[in-house]
């Protein structure tokens, strides 16, 4: 039995209603466990005064430089006290799940028995960028907690300037868009590079994403410095028999005005004998024709990814995407995978020698330029690259002989 | 003294020893899927192997007792197994068609909404708020609470458009990411200065550097070194407050929300596109923000009537244009909606084409 609950007539009104609640959870911990009590107290406060009281700091775990957040409360008395004692160290340990986030019963059990040995017994399954997070530890237990996940074959994320969790979509374990092995992937790019996670040294942080087509279920472009998106750059596959088979289940009505007017490139038509054709050339490899028409449609076989660079959230120059640096790359083979291993190993080394301090990939692309960048990378400039060429004649062109002959070095 | 355990640094895990067996089998070998009914998914392999999927809403934030409640049902009706998704939303996955309508059953009566596939409503993708961040302006995990139980049948039914993905942040850096709706704290007032705190907690240049609008100066208040602030020039973008908290942006009156509408990560039909402001000026009225709800649901019906088929929120507002768009919503249009960043003349409209 723990200590007495705190009144919380805030929270109380967030156990109404239909969808799961968090609060009815916490409280649930609090029978038995004080953090959680002071939890309950500390964050009514929060939602009375409509204000924060957490503040960081440094804590650690031996042999690593990152993957905890330190979080020390700001509610005290006059006399430099907390008010919640209980919850006045609440840290939060990032750990690497699964790609795909996949479980089993088992594993969700030991990770809450860990919990429910060491910490505050709430979890969040899963972070933006792909953690499991255990929150709510005291400095003197997030030793001892990580042990036991480390012993269990799970490591610590990633936290500050520093190679991040990364995430990946469903892909091949249960979709048939996926167009490379996601979690092989994401596997080995994040584990050659470990070093920086675990002893953040980068100028700021460095997230990759892996999705396995255009659908980017692993918001890759909009989230990742690296993103990897599966494509292919053969024929789409179709199925006519399941192309007519639509159009009569359907009517050709429903097909017109949602499989052949929304393609993008109007790469799509629809015959006199209900089957499709497909100008395969002017295919951007969207997927919308193929997530409307799953039975018929599909990916080619000559599979493989494409490499946007730069996404990132608001801070500090407003939202960018990643934008394509290298259109396709095969990585079905080892050799594949290493060749990916390489560009990236360019990528993070050039971030970590030319970025600002707090500076994305991103924000450092905009500042010295594309063409800079690519140059640093050693990536040869495609015209995938840009959606339309320079529109502002203000730039010194006389390189042009030399630059032209590269060009027609590269196409030779 | 023993020495320090060092840890094994292992990485990423191998994924395989929990992978459902079926998914393990048909391992990048799977054909199509469809959508039986709503909150199911059925993946047919290449193999003929035919996998169901159930998907059910969580709170994000969970409790060990939940998460045991979840290795329960998966033992009990999903052959042991789970993933979550990106959204943090459960799948249980069975291999025999007799074994979803328990499964079904077993979310529901243990609290796990049944939905969120295809075109509903889904998971709101959210931040941590007063929770657990050090910055937060509102609350997360609570104010996503108050919009899905409002939301709650638009989750569960596959009656949208096109799938709707809401995401939150609890100030301006947006870690919810882009939405079709996004809802994000706004603050409204330059910081105020606790100076004398600056000298002892806040690197000063740093905090200098951090200012997308060069509004931050060093300067000596009351004897101590400290910074001041062009209030003429800030833009209450909140930056300079993770560095430098004496920086004190969040403000219980002047933080308010605002929404954003038409964000779009994938690359389907139309290329990724950046949400845009739609509404500002809402009160962080917690613990239920109903003055949110109300313009969240308001979107959602205009979205719901008048899109098309497979049209994400902002390429309908494309489509119909975004003077339509306002008529439509009846949310007013102001000086704030105009781009002013750098950059921003690319959003004016550069040609003949009004609509009448």
């Amino acid at each position: 039995m723990a200590k007495e609950m705190h009144a919380t007539p805030l929270l109380d009104q967030l156990e109404s209603g239909p969808w799961p609640s968090f609060v009815t959870g916490i409280k649930r911990l609090a029978q038995d466990n004080d953090m959680m009590v002071d939890l309950l107290g500390q964050l009514e406060t929060s939602y009375r005064t409509r204000k924060g009281y957490w503040k960081g700091g440094t804590v650690g775990v031996v042999g690593y430089g990152g993957g905890v957040i330190p979080r020390f409360t700001e509610l005290k008395d006059k006399n430099e006290k907390a008010l919640y004692p209980s919850a006045a160290e609440f840290h939060t340990i990032r750990i690497q799940p699964t790609p795909g986030f996949h479980y089993t019963s088992d594993l969700l059990r030991k990770f809450s028995d860990v919990w429910e040995k060491h910490g505050s017994g709430l979890l969040c399954l899963h972070g933006q960028s792909g953690d499991l997070m255990l929150q709510g530890c005291t400095t003197a237990a997030v030793q001892p907690c990580f042990d036991e996940v480390n012993a269990m074959g799970f490591d610590m994320g990633g936290a500050g300037p520093a190679l991040r969790t990364a995430s990946s979509c469903v892909g091949h374990a249960r979709c048939e868009h996926s167009c490379y092995d996601e979690y092989a992937a994401h596997r080995q790019m994040i584990n050659a590079f470990l070093d920086d996670m675990h002893r953040p040294a980068l100028p700021y942080k460095w997230k990759f994403k892996f999705s396995g087509c255009a659908n980017d279920c692993s918001n890759a472009t909009q989230r990742a410095d690296e993103a990897v998106i599966g494509t292919w750059r053969d024929d789409m596959k179709v199925d006519q028999e399941k192309v007519k088979e639509y159009v009569s289940t359907k009517g050709r009505k429903y097909i017109i005005d949602n499989v052949i007017t929304r393609c993008p490139t109007n790469a799509l038509a629809l015959n006199d004998d209900d089957t499709l054709d497909v100008d395969n050339k002017n295919c951007v490899r969207c997927m919308h024709c193929i997530n409307v028409m799953t039975k018929a449609l599909a990916p080619g076989d000559d599979k493989g990814v494409m490499i946007l660079v730069g996404g990132k959230r608001t801070l500090k120059i407003g939202d960018t995407f990643g934008t394509v640096i290298v259109p396709f790359m095969k990585v079905d083979t080892e050799e594949g995978l290493d060749e990916l291993e390489d560009l990236s190993g360019r990528m993070i080394d050039f971030f970590a020698e030319n970025a600002l301090e707090h500076e994305r990939c991103g924000e450092m692309i905009d500042r010295i330029g594309l063409a800079n960048y690519l140059e640093g990378i050693e990536v040869d400039i495609d015209p995938n690259q840009i959606d339309v060429p320079r529109t502002n004649p203000y730039v010194r062109m006389d390189g042009w002989d030399e630059e032209v002959a590269k060009w027609e070095e590269r196409k030779a | 003294m023993s020495a320090p355990r060092m840890p094994d640094e292992t990485g990423v895990p191998d994924w395989e020893p929990y992978l459902h067996p079926a998914l393990k089998k048909n391992y990048g070998q799977w054909s199509y899927h469809e959508r039986p009914r709503n909150g199911v998914l059925l993946h047919v392999a290449k193999s003929g192997d035919k996998v169901w999927t159930v998907k059910a809403g969580s709170c994000r934030q969970m409790d060990i007792h939940t998460v045991r409640k979840i290795a329960q049902i998966a033992d009990d009706y999903a052959d042991g197994f789970i993933r979550f998704t990106m959204r943090s939303a459960l799948e249980f996955m069975v291999t025999d068609e007799s074994k979803v309508e328990p499964l079904i059953q077993a979310c529901e009566d243990a609290g796990f909404p049944v939905g969120g596939t295809g075109p509903s409503v889904r998971m709101v993708s959210h931040t941590q708020g007063w929770l657990h961040c050090d910055i937060p302006g509102t609350d997360a995990s609570g104010a996503v609470k108050a919009l899905m139980d409002e939301l709650f049948d638009d989750f569960k039914n596959q009656d949208m458009p096109n799938h709707v993905h809401i995401t939150s942040s609890c100030c301006q850096i947006n870690c919810g990411g882009q939405g079709d709706i996004a809802i994000n704290i706004q603050h409204t007032k330059p910081p105020k200065i606790n100076h004398d705190l600056v000298a002892n907690v806040c690197e000063r240049p740093t905090v200098v550097a951090r200012c997308p609008v060069a509004a931050i100066r060093p300067a000596v208040v009351n004897g101590k070194p400290s910074l001041e602030v062009d209030e003429k020039k800030c833009v209450a973008c909140g930056a300079c407050f993770p560095p430098c908290p004496p920086m004190q942006i969040n403000d219980p009156e002047h933080s308010k929300f605002a929404i954003w509408v038409g964000g779009k990560h994938s690359s389907t039909r139309s290329k990724p596109s950046f949400h845009k402001l739609v509404a500002a000026g809402l009160p962080n009225n917690a613990p239920r923000w109903p003055e949110v709800g109300e313009v969240v649901k308001k979107i959602l019906k205009t979205y719901k009537e008048d899109a098309k088929d497979w049209e994400r929120m902002g390429e309908w507002a494309e489509r119909i244009g975004w003077p339509q768009f306002f008529e439509k919503t009846g949310l007013p249009f102001t000086k704030y909606h105009i781009d002013n960043w750098r950059g921003g003349r690319a959003s004016l409209n550069a040609s003949a084409h009004i609509r009448f």
